[in-house]
């Protein structure tokens, strides 16, 4: 079968690839990127491990045929830090201990700073409903919420 | 397990009453490999490659229980891209079947891949490597399997009675009495007393019977792994696992090559819960190379992970306890039966075991089952069979409460066993914490905080024996004064950092000075799985061990160099002192003066440690939750929650809280909403996240900790595990709060919105 020949932009870099017309976009970071920041959870769009934001959008990129990459930008864990400085949400995941095995981590840092973006000043329940469709089965998610709540309260004070 | 009593170490392994001073120990650093887990450049069991690597997938049973007539695998082989079948013949084929547990190494093989019969829905039958993930599975669907479809049983009760289909006839070891279906594999009795002497001192007995459904243990990582095994009998494995030496063992044993010749690397492991202790996929990867002379990655998908790995175990029991008007427990009985799916290993002892540990018994009697069903085997999860146990032991105590009036708190302390205690199952309790936990959670703002309408709350104790196990460590110096740790237990949760801090704490230096690495098998003495809470324990106490033995070398290296005996010098803040007056007048030598001179003073300079540990302490806890229960749609949801545990000692008391939160979430999971569910046909009718729903962010409330440190004697800064027993109490505390709210005792889990209207409505018709 012949493959899809797709151009797209991946953390500011453009990149063209080959794929079947059946891999998702999650295979092809993964597999023909090599970008395996990005977890496969359960591949049925539920765990939001595999997160990423096409076109400033938050999606499960198991849910997302690689040949619908074509002309997006898409933006991955990786591409969160900028050069060796973190971003505060990735400071704040280490300090406050908001992930146990990390398997969740790439998703979640994802989600949260695509919340940031929209609402500088979410409300605890604002957080947890955001991160309602990234499953993590370690922290029951306390010290994830609070992480995220006080990046946003360190971010708001610091500009 | 460490189940007998605790028995004093040699070697200064023991607890240190002198040493309450600490300079690391206690303090929440950064974990070493934050950076990397907060970038997406860890690399977890499916980040791997190789070149030239094969894709894989596995073929499986869609019948619960059907004898395999025929494998058919010549369109498979004949695909384009595909190099390589593997079926039952490609593995080792000197493996004896025995009865009970005996046989645990056939009845992996049996597990991993078919032999005459599939044994549950989700079995494997057959795997397939080929050049693309994608033409793997298309290749899988055109391997045919003809089945003879033969009669199948799930439900644990059902599999009990004497007309139910056999799963597997001879499995029986010699524990089970006479009388019961072959599908009864062990028996377990335990206790001390007179139960029926104590029920009539009693002046209420209360009898109920209790179900729980199997719950997965629900790792976002699916298994994964790469492998690479040539005809020469030497094999590399990557693969996520609580433990690479038992993976070593097992996965030579079932592809028959030798133990040392397979080198096995843990990757970073996407969270395991017990259920990561197993081999799956890992021996059919190899079996797939060595066919096909290439490396093969396989991933399960989630789908696959819900119907071929570990779940719990599910229940039936039956409790009888007897109390006095003030609160004295006089009798307790129990009665627990597990299915622990289509092979022998429910662990209806520990279920047993752990039923009344707290408290302080005269007359206690305990009977276990364990029972084959057609359901994927059962795994560890989380203290394994103690949480269903309290779920329905501490129910009954409730009830007891409630009807004699009594405050449960006040009854749990007047029975709580104490150091000195005769436990339910056997020993006497050395130095335990379960009445602190209890003053702890009685003292607790929550504890008298006021209650909304529609709310109830619940309390409940839970325990878990821990454990030590085999373990290995080495700590290597370099030549600038930093040191190298290699353990080789997986860092699940953190375990990197608590490591760091103790061997900072003995060497005195700064905890950013160590690295601390999970060796391969080929690069350190074996060390059992991470389990049974063992990890912070008894990699901490090698730890500890390998650093004093690296101190005592570096001592060594000044006091040569000084020209004095050895032990006229002592170690303090990273220096080497000479010990007094006597000793001689030297300058302090700092471990990095030390060790740039190792070469010429002796050699590399190198502590290690080898031991099986045997003084886990056991662990306590007391939780404490709010729920409201909605009577219109039957929703239960947690409001307020409260742990209270004791860690023995917290070596890093932010991923301890972390332990405790987790284990209390999951336990959430499990109450009110968790479940296999399998249909009439014998299928599991709900093998994806969407169906089999575990707690979300919006489903949770913060959960508040506490951390009460009574001291393990066996342990040099008297750490207990605190991995397991966070999750004993969540599933009775639920219970209690939602009886207490709702005016209806759920005796089945999960407390299912249906589960609650139900019982409401029987509530409502008296
Ligand atoms: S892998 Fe995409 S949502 Fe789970
Ligand atoms: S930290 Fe393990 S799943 Fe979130």
């Amino acid at each position: 079968m012949s493959k899809i020949h797709v151009t797209t932009t991946v953390n500011g870099d453009e990149v063209e690839f080959l794929c079947d017309s059946r891999e998702t976009l999650l295979d092809v970071l993964r597999d023909r990127l090599n970008l395996t920041g990005a977890k496969e959870g359960c591949g049925t769009g539920d765990c939001g491990a595999c997160s990423v934001e096409v076109d400033g959008r938050l999606v499960c990129s198991c849910l997302m045929l690689g040949a619908e990459a074509e002309g997006k930008s898409i933006a991955t864990v990786e591409g969160i830090a900028e050069g060796e400085e973190l971003h505060p949400l990735q400071k704040k995941f280490i300090e406050y201990a908001a992930l146990q095995c990390g398997i969740c981590t790439p998703g979640i840092l994802v989600a949260a700073k695509n919340l940031l973006e929209r609402n500088p000043d979410p409300t605890e329940t604002e957080v947890r409903y955001w991160l309602a469709g990234n499953l993590c089965r370690c922290t029951g998610y306390d010290k994830i919420i609070r992480a995220v709540m006080d990046t946003a309260k360190d971010m708001r004070e610091a500009s | 397990m460490a189940l007998d009593e605790y028995k004093p170490q040699k070697g200064g392994t023991e607890y240190d009453p002198e040493k309450t001073e600490f300079t690391f120990v206690g303090t929440r650093p950064d974990r070493p490999d934050g950076l990397d887990k907060v970038t997406g450049r860890a690399k977890f069991g499916a980040d791997m490659s190789a070149p030239g690597m094969l894709h894989a997938a596995i073929v499986r049973s869609p019948h619960a229980h059907a004898r395999i007539v025929k494998i058919d695998t010549s369109k498979a082989e004949a695909m384009k891209g595909v190099k390589a079948v593997v079926t039952r013949a490609d593995f080792a084929d000197d493996i004896p079947f025995k009865p009970g547990m005996g046989g645990e190494l056939w009845n992996v093989l049996e597990n991993v891949m078919a032999g005459e019969k599939a044994l549950y829905d989700g079995h494997a039958v057959a795997a397939v490597a080929a050049t693309s993930a994608l033409e793997a599975r298309d290749a899988a669907k055109l391997i045919e399997v003809e089945y003879e479809v033969l009669p199948h049983v799930t439900d644990v009760d059902k599999a009990m009675a004497p007309d139910a289909p056999v799963i597997r006839a001879g499995t029986r070891d010699r524990s089970v009495p006479e009388g019961f279906n072959e599908n009864v594999v062990r028996y377990h009795e335990s206790g001390h007393g007179d139960v029926e002497s104590g029920f009539a001192e009693a002046d209420l007995v209360i009898e109920d019977h209790f179900k729980t459904e199997a719950t997965h243990q629900g790792y976002i990582e699916p298994h994964a792994c790469l492998a690479m095994l040539g005809n020469d009998g030497k094999g590399e494995l990557w693969c996520c696992t609580q433990g690479h030496w038992n993976v070593q063992k097992l996965c030579a044993a079932l592809v028959g090559i030798e133990q040392s010749q397979l080198r096995v690397t843990a990757s970073e492991i996407g969270g395991g819960f017990g259920g990561k202790t197993a081999v799956f996929i890992e021996p059919v990867a190899l079996a797939l190379s060595r066919k096909a002379n290439r490396p093969v990655k396989l991933v399960m998908s989630r789908s696959e992970v819900f119907r071929a790995t570990g779940p719990t175990a599910s229940t039936s029991m039956d409790i009888k306890i007897g109390m006095k008007k003030d609160g004295t427990i006089t009798a307790a009985q129990g009665t627990f039966r597990l299915q622990g799916g289509a092979f022998p290993g429910a662990p209806c002892e520990f279920t047993a075991m752990c039923a009344f540990a707290p408290y302080a018994l005269e007359n206690v009697h305990q009977v276990g089952y364990d029972v084959m069903t057609n359901r994927p085997k059962q795994a560890a999860y989380r203290a394994p069979g103690s949480p269903m146990a309290a779920f329905a032991v501490e129910s009954v105590i409730d009830e007891l409460c409630k009807q004699l009036d009594l405050d449960p708190i006040e009854v749990r302390l007047k029975n709580a066993s104490k150091e000195g205690t005769k436990a339910s199952y056997g020993p006497r309790f050395q130095r335990i914490g379960l009445v602190e936990t209890l003053e702890a959670a009685k003292a607790h703002p929550h504890y008298s905080a006021p209650l909304k309408p529609g709310q109830g709350r619940g309390i409940s104790c839970g325990f878990w024996f821990n454990h030590g196990g085999e373990t290995s460590v080495t700590l290597a110096m370099s030549e600038d004064g930093s040191a190298q740790l290699m353990v080789g237990t997986p860092d699940i949760g953190g375990s990197r950092a608590s490591m760091a801090l103790m061997a900072a704490e003995e060497l005195g230096i700064p905890y950013e000075n160590i690295r601390v690495t999970i060796a391969d098998t080929a690069s350190l003495g074996y060390n059992e799985v991470s389990h049974g809470s063992r990890v912070t324990y008894a990699s901490g106490l090698a730890t500890i061990q390998a650093a004093r033995d690296t101190v005592r070398k570096l001592k060594k290296r000044a006091a040569d160099k000084w020209g004095i005996d050895e032990d006229a010098v002592y170690w303090e803040d990273g220096y080497a002192k000479p010990s007094g007056p006597n000793a001689g007048e030297f300058e302090p030598m700092h471990i990095s003066k030390i060790c740039a001179k190792m070469g010429a003073t002796g050699g590399p300079i190198v502590g290690h440690y080898e031991a099986t540990p045997e003084g886990a302490g056991v662990s306590f806890a007391t939780h404490i939750v709010d729920a409201e229960v909605d009577p219109e749609t039957g929703k239960t949801s947690v409001v307020r929650y409260t742990v209270v545990q004791d860690a023995g000692k917290a070596i890093h008391p932010t991923y301890v809280e972390g332990q405790y939160q987790g284990g209390a979430a999951q336990g959430i999971g499990w109450a009110l909403n968790e479940e296999y569910i399998y249909g009439e046909d014998g299928r599991l009718q709900n093998s994806v996240f969407l169906d089999y729903r575990i707690p979300v962010a919006s489903d949770l409330p913060m959960i508040d900790t506490v951390i009460v440190e009574v001291p393990n004697p066996g342990h040099p800064y008297g750490v207990r595990g605190v991995g397991e027993t966070s999750i004993c109490p969540p599933l009775a505390a639920i219970a209690n709060a939602v009886s207490a709210a709702a005016g209806a005792r759920l005796r089945e889990l999960p407390m299912s919105p249906p589960r609650i209207l139900a019982a409401l409505e029987k509530q409502a018709n008296g």
